[in-house]
Formats: structure tokens, sequence, C-alpha cells
């Protein structure tokens, strides 16, 4: 069954990529959606038959859960330790992942039937195409999540890569989308190299591409503890002791493979300074925005650094490393996304902000405090964020499909023709910012409270980050729904609710929000699959929350959300009055950082025109001229050797004999 | 006398009895509904190469008639392959045998064509010189007949007297090598041959590149191949396509088996410079005169010149591995040079066209055709992910597994030379798809059913030969774990 789950979303790409433009655009936009049902209804399967089956694959006597591989196939093998396999790694976090993937994947799917038409209803042009894509995308990721070995993980990296870059470049026709396209691609695939070479170091200094190999010391055939605390920390430390991994500039060679590692998930997860990607990728449709660059493959590199987790606790000083990048991220994300126009722009700064809080979560998990709460927290809300921010991005869609811009100044006061999505809007605001009862609340409650094991630093900064959330998504809020009277243009019709297709997302969406935190995650992901709690219920999370480090967060994002309605609520001169006292920081944070002009800076003036250009001179007189060399003296031996061709069977025969006997002859003198 | 041996040679009674079939079929049908005799054999033979798949074949390997006859796993594999490109020559051949030239001499065709095929599979499994050039006429001989098949144009019987008159005299030769051979060994089994012959100087050097250069009459390796182009461009498409292909398969893997076998302990001494040299030459060569053909047939006809010399290096490998890889690299080189001729065939028929300027801007007319024809010439070139990237990856690893430095020098010559046939084979691509004329002078056509049906099983397998692994992994294991037959070289 688990197999059909990859099958079926790759054979959905196939039909439509291939057959779409000959089926009707509704035909192809069902078949995508009931696709991606049907693989959904088996992702749910699969993953609650895991946790909650209590077969002896999954969850051993101790209760503690287990890596368990469904099937692994040998794909390439090239000598006895360099094997290529692709299979299917059940784990907590994969299973976790395969919810999260195939639920915001569906939703979008049933979106896109309603957002991908004009105002009179007519489908757009690709229609088709844009379905086959997402199936790609679908299949890439599920593939990428249940990779057994980083081999298959890298495959289907590049994967999501390649359809992010198409879907990104749906509107082709469009100059930004082209360039938007590209440069995530050329960032992602820059960031890539990294992680490249860093498999190479780790597998080669390991001998083995296998996750449980890497993470784990294995248990009798299959079956996995997949973390062990010491014991399998000794083991794989083991394994490099072997092979004497040397040191390389200060650090070992594993701290190198780690950071290296990482780097291809900050490219992925759009971390600073890999992040300049993310914003202009908003250029691709609202959907795809919602499924790939907020819920599902931006926190890639979040779910490598999981995955990979038992190796990162080894070499405390990478995960250091994630901490900083991330919290310098979290900050720098939040700061910019105060001051954005664009609606979509604000929602992606926020979303870098938020990976970074989840990667900060992973940096700061230990296994001595709480039972590595961090590294819970880091997927609890990876889990929760994917939901309401796949909501706030399609709420975006929904008022960009109706007022036919991306900026909130052409919004304003739309709190009466948009009931539906004013309400689901508010709700993924609240638990963005982490008011309880929503979903937020609980995972970055529970990140601040990993942070506050860790140092005093990382908490406060955190904690400030996540009243900046709060407060920049009620400025959008408000900004969108308040503000002033929303202007009516004269003939045209005031902006509405969009049809069922677009708003049953929405609220089941928004009911997800609501209620996700109370999913008892402790018990379902930790670091060792020991779970956290002995006996759940509804409340679980509530009964073990750290109240002091609730109180503060609470009290931070309620103090936010008030200086957000002070100054946002009704129109008035406050906003202009701070912008005019901090005018320096405004600008900075508006132009973000200057991060771009500072990459095309260094791309352009300096690689392209310092570096490349003599290089090309170089290649085109030299090389070139070399390679024209070559041709013509293979044309002119060509040429001279025609002869040999003379149509006479004599000269065959005569030739055919003289071979034979010089061939013999030669060796005969040679052997004398 | 045991006559249960017989059931050893399950595979060739099979093809007697479907040849029998046939010419039964063709003596007895009317000649007025004449359609039926193609769709006969080509049914007939498709379920002979499933039952090839699916007989319970001996797990081990297993002689007849005093050990004149072998079979094992690997025979069985390079026979299953050789029957998949028959089969898929027979579908493609469809159109032509339905032609009206060809009411009458139908059934000769497949007759003879299916006889070779025979004498193919004699030569694979023969362990006894005798048998083995019993199998190797039977190959030869019918061929020339199909070559003349043609008999209204000039081209092909002119080819058709080359090809006999080259084939004598290389079977001459061969068979002169084969008598010094017996002179020294007092024996005709390979086996025993290797056992026997210990030291024979000069006459042994001499008898080595007589069977050397018999066998490279087959596999057109130069300075053998004259004969190559002409009778390729001269003989009908289908035929050209079964003797560059199938014939080529059959001989490339009995000459392994000779060289290995029979003449593997001179490997270091005596054989392996001839080798070098000659698979320089053949892929050098090959691909200089590729360079300037414009004809679709002769260019091809070069183009399989270098391609036997990439074959070549999984003879020199003299291992396991380069036996698996050998019949691998036959396999997917069947797909490609197929789908190739497929396209060729089904524009000749059509238009009567082979040059390659006629089929500039292709692509606007006959996508389908162009796209076929551009996998076909990728796969040739050995550009990943298509299969040709994998069988020369491959055979280029098992070249060098043994680590001599020579071998390393002559996989570098032939990857230098993979980059020149990119040049040529780049070349069809770019005249279907890049040279813009006002408009292609083949018109839009639609193929008929069979030559799709023919294209799309060479496609499939183009796409799909590389990525699924288990079908390389399948058959290596066969050879590797099979190799009683093989005369280890590199045993120590």
């Amino acid at each position: 069954m688990s197999i059909l789950i990859l099958a079926i979303p790759l054979f959905m790409f196939l039909l439509l990529g291939l057959t779409g433009m000959k089926m009707s655009h509704k035909l192809a936009g069902t078949l995508g959606c009931l696709g991606m049902g049907t693989t959904l209804v088996l992702a749910y399967t699969v993953a609650f038959t895991y946790f909650f089956s209590g077969g002896a694959d999954f969850i051993n006597a101790a209760g503690e859960r287990l890596q368990s591989i469904l099937w692994n196939v040998t794909w390439l093998q090239f000598t006895d330790k360099l094997v290529i396999r692709l299979g299917f790694l059940l784990d907590p976090i994969s299973a976790m992942m395969l919810v999260v993937i195939t639920t915001i994947s569906f939703m979008v799917h049933l979106y896109s039937m309603g957002y991908m038409r004009d105002h009179h209803g007519v489908f757009e042009r690709g229609f088709q195409r844009f379905y086959a894509f997402l199936s790609l995308f679908s299949f890439s990721m599920l593939g990428l999540v249940v990779a057994t070995n980083i081999f298959q993980m890298y495959i289907f990296w590049e994967l999501v890569g390649a359809s992010s870059f198409l879907l990104i470049g749906f509107y082709y026709t469009k100059p930004s989308a082209v360039l938007a396209s590209k440069k995530a691609f050329i960032v992602t695939r820059f960031a890539d190299l990294g992680f490249l070479i860093g498999i190479l170091v780790l597998s080669y200094y390991t001998g083995t591409f296998n996750f449980t190999e890497l993470t784990s010391a294995p248990v009798d055939g299959l079956a996995n503890v997949f973390q062990v605390s010491e014991t399998t920390a000794a083991g794989v430390k083991s394994i490099f002791a072997n092979s004497a991994a040397p040191l390389f500039m200060g650090a070992s060679v594993m701290t190198w493979a780690l950071v290296l590692i990482f780097m291809g998930g900050m490219g992925k997860s759009a971390m600073m300074p890999l992040h300049i990607w993310l914003p202009d990728a908003m250029e691709g449709p609202t959907p795809v925005s919602a499924l790939i660059h907020a819920a599902t493959m931006v926190v890639a590199g979040v779910y490598l650094v999981a995955r990979l987790f038992p190796l990162y606790l080894m070499e405390i000083r990478s995960l250091e490393i994630v901490t900083v990048v991330g919290a310098v991220t979290a900050l720098y994300a939040a700061i910019v996304a105060c001051t954005q126009v664009d609606i979509k722009r604000v929602l992606a700064f926020s979303t870098i902000s938020q990976i970074a809080f989840m990667m900060v979560s992973l940096g700061v998990a230990r296994p001595e405090f709480h039972h590595g709460i961090g590294y819970m927290a880091g997927m609890f809300h990876l889990f929760t964020h994917a939901m309401f921010k796949a909501l706030l991005f399609l709420c975006a869609g929904a008022l960009i499909h109706a007022i036919g811009s991306n900026d909130y100044t052409d919004m304003h006061g739309l709190r009466k023709y948009m009931p539906i999505t004013h309400i689901t809007f508010l709700i993924g605001c609240l638990a963005i910012a982490g008011i309880i009862p929503f979903a937020g609340f609980f995972s970055k409650d529970e990140i601040l409270t990993a942070c506050f094991g860790n140092s005093a630093l990382w908490y406060v900064w955190m904690s400030a980050v996540a009243g900046l959330t709060a407060f920049y998504m009620f400025r959008l809020y408000y900004l969108i729904f308040w503000w002033k009277e929303h202007k009516v243009h004269e003939g045209h019709h005031a902006p509405h609710d969009q049809p069922w297709t677009m708003t049953l997302p929405l609220v089941i969406l928004a009911a997800i929000s609501c209620v996700a935190g109370f999913v008892p995650f402790g018990n379902l992901v930790t670091w060792n699959g020991h779970p956290m709690f002995d006996h759940v219920s509804f409340f679980t999370n509530l009964e073990h929350l750290d109240w002091t480090v609730a109180a503060v967060s609470l009290a931070v994002a309620i103090i936010a959300i008030v200086i957000a309605t002070v100054m946002y609520r009704k129109e008035n001169p406050l906003p202009a009055k701070f912008r005019n006292a901090m005018p320096a920081l405004w600008t900075w944070a508006y132009h973000r950082f200057y991060f771009d002009e500072l990459y095309m800076f260094i791309t352009k003036n300096i690689i392209f025109d310092k570096i490349c250009k003599p290089i090309a001179w170089f290649d085109r007189h030299i090389i070139d001229g070399t390679m024209d060399m070559f041709a013509k003296v293979t044309q002119r031996l060509s040429v001279s050797i025609r002869g040999l061709q003379s149509g006479s069977v004599q000269t065959y025969v005569w030739v055919y004999l003289v071979g034979a006997l010089v061939m013999a002859s030669i060796v005969w003198l040679c052997l004398l | 006398m045991d006559y249960s041996q017989f059931l050893v040679m399950y595979q060739e009674i099979g093809l007697l009895v479907l040849i029998l079939l046939v010419f039964l079929f063709d003596t007895f049908s009317s000649k007025e509904a004449p359609r039926g005799l193609s769709m006969f054999t080509v049914v007939l033979f498709g379920l002979l190469t499933l039952a090839g798949f699916v007989t319970p074949c001996c797990k081990e390997v297993a002689s007849a008639f005093g050990g004149m006859y072998v079979t094992s796993p690997t025979m069985v594999a390079i026979k299953n392959v050789l029957n998949i490109g028959v089969f898929i020559v027979l579908i493609q051949a469809k159109g032509w045998a339905h032609s009206e030239f060809m009411r009458v001499r139908r059934g000769e065709f497949y007759e003879l064509l299916l006889i070779t095929l025979f004498g193919m599979y004699l030569m694979i499994s023969a362990r006894h010189f005798l048998l083995f050039i019993i199998g190797l006429e039977t190959a030869s001989l019918p061929l020339a007949a199909l070559v003349a098949f043609d008999k209204n144009r000039y081209e092909s019987h002119e080819a058709a007297v080359k090809y006999m008159l080259t084939a004598v005299f290389s079977s001459a030769i061969f068979m002169m090598g084969l008598s010094f051979v017996y002179a020294l060994a007092g024996t005709l089994y390979f086996s025993d041959i290797a056992a026997s012959v210990i030291d024979g100087g000069a006459m042994l050097i001499v008898a080595v590149a007589f069977v050397i250069a018999g066998m490279g009459f087959k596999l057109s390796l130069v300075p053998f191949h004259l004969w190559t182009a002409d009778v390729y461009q001269g003989a009908p498409t289908s035929i050209t396509s079964y003797l560059s292909v199938i014939s080529k398969g059959a001989a490339a893997f009995a000459f392994f088996v000779i060289m290995v076998q029979v003449f593997g302990p001179f490997y270091n001494q005596i054989w392996e410079w001839m080798l070098y040299a000659l698979i320089i030459l053949t892929i050098t060569v090959g691909n200089l005169f590729a360079l300037r053909q414009k004809n679709l047939k002769r260019f091809l006809a070069f183009s399989s010149i270098s391609q036997a010399g990439y074959i070549m290096l999984g003879v020199i490998a003299g291992s396991a591995q380069g036996l698996g890889s050998l019949i691998y690299y036959i396999l997917v080189y069947i797909f490609s040079n197929l789908a190739a001729f497929g396209v060729i065939q089904s524009i000749e028929s059509k238009t009567g066209r082979v040059d390659m300027d006629s089929y500039n801007n292709l692509y606007s007319t006959n996508p389908k055709l162009a796209f076929t024809m551009m996998l076909a010439m990728f796969s040739l070139a050995g550009i990943p992910p298509f299969a040709g990237f994998f069988s020369k990856f491959f055979i280029f690893s098992t070249a060098v597994a043994s680590g001599s430095v020579a071998l390393y020098i002559l996989v570098l010559i032939a990857l230098i030379n993979t980059i020149i046939s990119l040049y040529y084979y780049l070349l069809v691509v770019k005249a279907m798809f890049i040279n813009n004329q006002e408009d292609c002078v083949i018109a839009p056509f639609k193929s008929s059913v069979s030559d799709r049906l023919g294209m799309w099983i060479c496609v499939a397998g183009i796409i799909l030969a590389g990525i699924v692994s288990c079908i390389y992994n399948g058959i290596v294991n066969t050879s590797v774990h099979n190799p009683e037959y093989i005369f280890t070289i590199f045993a120590n």
C-alpha cells in the first residue's frame, strides 16, 4: 500500500503531463483532486497505523517508537558499499510529514479548482499543466520524506527543487515570474552543492548512505531503536573513529560534513543569507506559495536537520551554527515583514521567520533538558505552522483573487465584504501570534521553553521575535480588513467571498488551526522515540505547560497585538510618525536590508565582470580555437581515409588479408 | 544414445518447429489472402520469445552430444535478447512484407531470416568448432540471399555479391586458422584446445589472427569491415537492421566465448594486443567515416562499426562481468538501433528518402518520428539517462576493472571517440529539430500500426533498460554465477 503513496502522484503527473492537453480543464482538475484524495487516504492510513496500531515493527515493548523500513529496493549497485536504494522509511517524523504534505496538497488541489480561473469562471491557460506539476511536486516531496537513505533524499530534494522551479515560473510569459523561478533554482542549487559535498564526505567516512545506519545502532534486522541516547551515539561515533576522520581547518570532518549538509537545508528553507529567493518566489500562483513556499518544501531543511539530528547532536558545534543562523534569520525576517506592502511578501517573510523558529528549536534541543523538548517542539511547530500558514496563504489568494492586486493599499476594510475570509484569516493570525488555545500557542510555547532551557539569550531573543510576529501579523490583518472603508471602483463588483472550492479549504484549515495544538505531540514525535508523557488526554498539552514561559509569551503577544490595534485599526497618522522617527531603519527594512542588491553586486560586478569575462575570453579564443582545430583535423582525417572505402570488392578482400597478416606479424615480432 | 539430451536444446527445437510451421503455412495458405502469414509469424515468434523467459530453464550448465553443444542461463539470456531483437525486426518488416513486390516472396523472407537465427543459436551454444562452423555458415549464407531480396534494385544484388564474396573469403581464412589450431591441438573441442596447446609460436599467432579476422568479418571490425557500408546501403532496410543488430550480437557473444575459452591462456601473450589495436581502429575509423555520411543507412553502417568496437571492450575485459556487460550492451544496442531503423524504414516506405537532408525540419511534420529518432540518437551516443549511457558506462567500467593501465588508456580513447560520435549523432537531431527550411520535404503521414508498435517497444526499451536496474543486475548475475564454462583469464 505504501508504494501507492508515491505511485499515484507520479502516475497523475505522467497522465496529466502527457495527455492533459487532450482532456478538458475540468476533467484534469477533477482527476488531480481524486488522485491526491486517494493519496491522502492512503497516507493517513499508513500514518495512523504507524502511530496507533502498536505493531511490533512500529513500537517496542518499552513504548519507544521505532524506525521501520517498509520496503527498500536496490536501484544501482556499484560496489558492496556504494549502493543506491529507493525505499520507504517510516518513523515519527516521516509519518507526520505524510499527513502534513497530503493534507495541504489536497487542500491546494481543491482550492486551485476555484483559484485558477478568471472572474468569469474560465479556466486559466495551462490549467492541466498546473495540476501535472502539482502532482509532480507532491510525488517528489513524499519521496523526500520517506527516503531511507541520504542519496534518495538528495534525488527527491532536487526533484522538489525542479518542480518548485516549474511552478514559480508557471506564468512563463511574465518576465518577473521567469526571473523569480531562475533565482529560486540557482540559489537553491548553489546551496545543494554544499549538500552534495556534505553527503559525499559523510558517506565516505561512514561507508553508508542509510539513515538507519547513520543515526542508530541496528537492533535485530530492520527494526531499530532509532535514537538510544548514549549507546547509539557511541556506536555512530565509533564508525567515525574507525575511519580515523581527520581534522580539516580546525574542525572535525564530521562537523564539516554536517555544516555542508545544513547549507543545503539553508537554501531550501530560506535561511539567511540564502533566503533571497523565497520572497521572489511569490510570483507563482498563490496556491503554490501555500503548498511549496509555506507548508512543505521550505521546511525540508528543518526536516533534514531533524532526520540527521543524532549526528548533529554528536557535534554540538554544528548545532550551535544551526541555532545562530536560525535566530538571526528569525529576527531579520520579522523586522522586514513589518514594512512590506505586498501581502504575499509579508507572509513570505513571516514564513522565513517561522522556519527559523523551527531551526532554533532544533538547534537548542539537548537530550538532558526535558527529554530533548526542542526537537519535539520544532517538529510540532512544523506541523502547526504548515496548517495555519497554508491557511493564511490561501486567504491571501482569496483576497488577491477578489481584488486583483497583491497590495494591502488596494484592500482596506474588507471585513464586511468577505466575512469567511475575514474570520479564517483572523484565526490564522491568532494562531501564528501564539494566542491560547490556537495551534501556534502550544508549539511556540514549547520552542520558547526549549530556548529557556538552553540559554537566557536565545529565550529573550526568540520571545522578542515572537512579539514582532504578533505585531506584523495583526498589522497586516488590520490593514486588510479595517483601516478604512473599502472603496468600490465605479463599474466594478463589490468584492465577495469565493466559491466553495476555495472557501472549504479555508474553513477546514481554520478548524485544524484551532485544535491542532491539543495533539499530544510529545507522545508521538520525540528525538529518541521515547514518549514524554505517561498517559494522554485531550488536555495533555495544557497540563504540561511551563506556565511561567507561557504567561510571558502570552503577555508579549497580547501587548504586540494591542500596539498593532492602536496603530492600524483606524486610519491615523501614527504609522507615518513611527516611520519618520526611524527613517534609516524603515528604509533598510523596506528594502530587505539590501540583500538583493548585495548579491547583484557580487554576482554582476565581481563574478561576472571581473572573473567570468576573462574566462569567457579564454574560452572563446583559446579553448574553442583548440577544439576547432581538433574538429578540423578530424574532418581532414576523415576525408583523407575515404579512399579505403573504394567500392571494389577486390580491395576489400585485399585489405582484409593484409590486416590479418599484419596483425599476426606484429605480434610475432613483438614476441621474438 | 540418450535422446533426452535433445531437451537441452529446447530453444533451437522450438525455433525449428516454428520455421516448419511457417513453411507449412506459407505452402498451404491461399495466395489470394496472403496477409495472414506475417501475422502468423509475428505472433508465433512473440510466443517463442515469451517462452524463452518463462521456461524453467536449466539453472546450471547442461551439455549434449558429447559436449559439442552447451547451454546455460547466460546463453539462454543472450538468446532471449536476440529473440527480442528479431521480434522487433519482424514487426517492423511487416509493412515491407506486405508490399506488392513481396507478395509471392513473403514466405522465403521469413524462412530465411529465421534459419539464420537458428544458425546463430548454434554459434552461441557450440563448444566444438565443427558445430560452430555449421552455425556460422547457416547464419551467413541465407543472409546473402536476403540482402539480394530486392532484386529489382541494382544496389541490392551488388550488395549481395559483395557480401557473398567477402563472406566466402572470410570463412576460408577462418577455417584456415582452425586448421592450424587443429594441427597444434589435435582436437576441435573448445576446452580441450585450451588445455592441450602450450605454446604454438608463429603458427598459433597466425591461427589466432585468422580466427579473429573470421569473426571480425561478422562483427565488422576494422579492417575486416569494408563490406559493411555497401551491404547496409544496398540491402532492404529490414535486412540491414537485422544485420546490424542480431547478426552482430550473436557474433559478439560467440567471439567472447571463443577468445576466452579457447585462447584464454594466451590473453596477455597474443590476443589482448591484437584486439586492443582492432578496437582502437574500429571505433576511430567507424567514427571518422560516419562523420561525413549523408545517406542515413550508410551513416548507421559506420555507426554500427564503431559500436562494435565498444562491444569488443567487453571481450577484452575477459571476465564474467565483461560478458554480462556485453549482453546488456547488445540489448540496449538492439533497442536504440532498431528505433533508428524503424524511423528510417517508415519514412523510406512512405517517401523513398534516406538522405539526411530530407530530414531537415522533420519535427514540424512528423514530431513523433523525430522524437523517436532523437531518443535513438541520444541512446547511441550515450547521453544519460537513456539506456545507451548505462550500457557504455558498464562496459567501460568492466574494461578497466582489471586495473591494467593499458586498458585505462583504451577506455580513454573510447571516451574521446564517444565525443566525436556525439557530433554526428547530434547532426541528425539538429537536422530534424533545428535546421529551418520553408517546409520539410517529408509530408506528415501516419505510420502503420506495426511500425508504431515496433517503435514503441524500442522507445520503452531506451527509456527503461537503463533506469530499471534489475535488468542489468539480472544479466550480470547469470554470467557471474555461472562461470564454469568461462576460462577465467584473471583467475589469479
